[in-house]
């Protein structure tokens, strides 16, 4: 998952085209079927764990899959585009509903992600240089990503309670910073109370991936520009933001995809109906499979998700890769 | 690489489901002798290791007397709907299994469960030994039911009678304007008049159903057609949210009460006064509450009842128990459910869990000779309605119970829900059944 070595610059990467060369044409030809041999378990397991259910789901949008057919659900009939329909028709409380949750995850997502992985540059580059307890700090940053999240966000909600919750209790009685015990499970707080929450789940892996593309930059460089006379937002911005743009960019996308569909952490928080005002997209499609029972609508609107973040990961990966080359 | 990661959790368990339909097939069918049957049990008791402490007892008797293992797996109620659902889809489920009774008419729809006809009734005894109240609530209509009653609940008014003596007050409130009343007088800087689990999806539906009745509305028609949007329906959310809104007698923090123990922690503790409630005698007993103090009558009605309004004062609570249809061992997988449903495990099993007997024979055991008993007995022969026999009833449920905990959220953030947008959710509501 997590990569140590950042990626090599571009100019230093070996060609690959060259390694096969050195060896003899004969034995080159004997021993081309091994590579394929060693990743065909790759590909039946990618085939199966991925590709296949995906295109099963693909079909399964076409289908009125409801529990009259979840049975037998190769006799489900089939909904031409129906399903989609019922998604998409904006002017209708279905539709809405889908539009609404799609840009609460919009909003959860972009501010999810600035918080993140500003946390987590600023804790990297504070733990960049050895102190005494250094390896104190790192681990104890990153105990929120390894603790089981049913157990930390279950606790996470305790705390959140309007009357009994630790958090009302310091803000209102130990503080005195608010008169009335706010809400933070229901209504508006509820979303910031989400985003509290997945913040606090996901920095840590930000933190590691960022300490990891740090740890290869090399010192020469920082003593460079300390001679220049660089401070040290100098030195961030001219030295280790160019070093870990490979790093970077890698990152903020799998924090982005894994944003967008955060489940586990709502799920768990709020259970199986989210307040309006914190219904992320992957919650608004579990309720309207699983627990409204009708699939055929749930998988339509994970294959809209789907296109979605493929475009958006399509027009990213283009952009950054243009930044690059030029 | 990342872009596998794209499918959200949902694609990859609903298609996991998929997948292990097609894995289908079984570990064989083993001979006659010894067969080993899996049960899915609810939680019913204060846990799940305490519910297979209960049930194991009886499950040896089972064996006992029949030969037949048992094999018990004690499903959390918040994974069992899913848990069959899959089961369903896969064909791979549990021999025997527990179902709450409001989704009957759902999981009938599915073709999954063994349909009870008269002559499969016959060998357990037929339908006359069971409670025609609890009976009503295992399918539609017009169908042979798909599971028998098991445990049978209802909601009864629960009230805490040393607050009650208290303020002075010596009878529980039987009228809608008593309960407001005495809920006002009750409600001061210590405790509230009622708590409410206002976060739950399944208790905001079940309390709305009930003063939807007593409205004189009704969520679907005849012909199974819904009619969420109707001035009576309407008129018992609002009576439901004003409980916080205007009549001021429910602490707004339980709109967040979710867990299903919050509002029973509050009562048992002498924070609210009033609580409506199922079987709750035990769990407050458990909680440290003193018995003597505990009162149970019917939850109050309206009166007058509104021209059309029926005399109800709860839905029909319980857990059904059902047959797997793709059971490989049906014959015995009947002989248990008819073991489950004598009346010896009856008196048994339903007097540790508080709950009530579903077969008339076990009432003759003194255990169920008190009157809280009687008053739950009265309530679910008499007083009590089925949820609705349709197959959309989960959706049903989901979407309005989510619809007023989503308003009671609105209320007490101090935003005022008015009728008209009552109205508007439950037409949302509507369209979005209708997917």
């Amino acid at each position: 998952m997590i990569t140590a070595n950042p990626a090599p610059e571009a100019g230093q990467k070996p060609d690959p085209g060259l390694l096969p060369g050195r060896a003899r044409p004969a034995r080159r030809r004997r021993r081309q079927w091994l590579p394929y041999l060693l990743l065909l378990p790759v590909l039946l397991a990618e085939l199966l764990i991925h590709i296949i259910p995906m295109l099963v789901g693909v079909g399964m949008s076409f289908l009125q899959l409801t529990q009259f057919y979840i049975r037998n659900w190769t006799e489900a009939p089939s909904a031409g585009l129906n399903n989609y329909r019922f998604a998409l028709q904006f002017d209708q409380a279905s539709g809405k509903a889908l539009l609404h949750s799609f840009w609460t995850t919009v909003v959860f997502t972009v501010i999810v992600l600035a918080l993140s992985w500003g946390l987590a540059m600023m804790a990297a580059v504070w733990t960049q240089r050895a102190f005494r307890g250094r390896g104190l700090v790192r681990t104890a940053f990153l105990v929120p990503y390894a603790l089981p999240v049913f157990a930390s966000v279950i606790t996470w909600s305790f705390m959140l309670q309007r009357d009994n919750g630790v958090v009302n209790h310091v803000l209102v009685e130990q503080l005195g910073l608010l008169d009335d015990r706010p809400f933070w499970l229901i209504g508006d707080n509820s979303f910031i109370a989400l985003v509290v929450v997945e913040v606090w789940r996901l920095w840590p892996f930000a933190f590691l991936a960022l300490t990891a593309g740090m740890s290869a930059i090399p010192s020469e460089q920082y003593e460079a520009a300390a001679l220049d006379g660089a401070g040290v937002f100098r030195q961030i911005r001219w030295v280790t933001l160019p070093n870990l743009r490979s790093v970077n960019q890698v990152l903020l996308l799998v924090l982005f995809l894994w944003t967008f569909n955060e489940f586990t952490v709502p799920y768990t928080f709020f259970g199986k109906s989210a307040p309006e005002q914190a219904n992320l997209i992957s919650m608004h499609i579990y309720q309207n499979s699983f627990v409204t029972w009708n699939f055929g609508a749930g998988s339509a609107m994970s294959v809209l998700l789907l296109l979605f973040l493929l475009l958006v990961t399509t027009a990213y990966l283009f952009l950054t890769r243009r930044r690059r080359d030029a | 690489m990342r872009l596998s990661r794209i499918g959200t959790a949902v694609v990859a368990s609903t298609l996991a489901v998929g997948l292990a339909a097609c894995g289908g097939g079984d570990d064989g069918g083993s001979s006659g002798e010894d067969v080993t049957l899996t049960y899915w049990a609810s939680n019913q008791g204060t846990s799940l290791e305490n519910d297979e402490e209960v049930l194991a007892p009886q499950l040896e008797k089972f064996t006992e007397e029949t030969g037949i293992e048992v094999d018990l797996e004690v499903v959390p109620w918040s994974d069992l709907l899913n848990r069959i659902l899959a089961a369903t889809a896969s064909g791979e489920g549990p021999d025997v299994l527990n179902i709450g009774n409001t989704w009957s008419a759902s999981l009938q729809a599915t073709g999954a469960l063994t349909p009870f006809d008269d002559e499969t009734m016959q060998t357990i005894g037929g339908a006359d030994r069971f409670l025609a109240g609890s009976l009503s609530a295992t399918g539609a209509p017009d169908q042979p039911p798909t599971a028998v009653p098991l445990y049978s609940l209802a909601y009864g008014l629960y009230y805490n009678k040393a607050l009650f003596a208290e303020a002075g007050i010596t009878e529980p409130p039987a009228t809608w304007s008593e309960f407001i009343e005495v809920g006002k007088k009750l409600t001061n800087d210590r405790h509230w008049g009622l708590s409410i689990e206002g976060g739950s999806v399944t208790e905001n539906i079940h309390h709305v159903f009930t003063f939807s009745q007593q409205q004189g509305g009704e969520f679907f028609d005849e012909s199974g057609e819904p009619t969420f949007d109707t001035p009576e329906n309407v008129a018992a959310i609002k009576q439901y949210i004003d409980l916080v809104q205007t009549d001021g007698i429910v602490n707004p923090s339980n709109a967040e009460y979710s867990d299903g123990t919050q509002a029973l922690q509050d009562f048992a503790s002498g924070k609210s006064a009033m609580l409506m409630w199922q079987a709750a005698a035990g769990s407050l007993a458990e909680l440290g509450m003193n018995p003597d103090d505990i009162g149970v009558a019917p939850v109050p009605v309206l009166d007058p009842l509104p021209s059309g309004g029926k005399d109800v004062t709860s839905m029909v609570a319980g857990i059904n128990l059902a047959v797997f249809d793709n059971s490989e061992h049906k014959e015995e997988a009947l002989q248990f459910v008819e073991f489950m449903t004598s009346t010896e495990t009856q008196t048994e099993l339903n007097k540790t869990y508080g709950s009530l007997p579903s077969v008339e024979e076990a009432y003759s055991d003194e255990a169920f000779q008190t009157p809280a008993v009687e008053t739950f007995r009265d309530i679910l022969s008499n007083r009590a309605a089925p949820m609705p026999a349709v197959a959309e009833e989960s959706q049903f449920e989901t979407l309005i119970g989510t619809a007023v905990k989503n308003m009671l959220a609105e209320a007490v953030s101090g935003r005022p829900i008015t009728e008209q947008a009552i109205s508007e959710q439950l037409a949302a509501a509507q369209q979005q059944l209708g997917g």
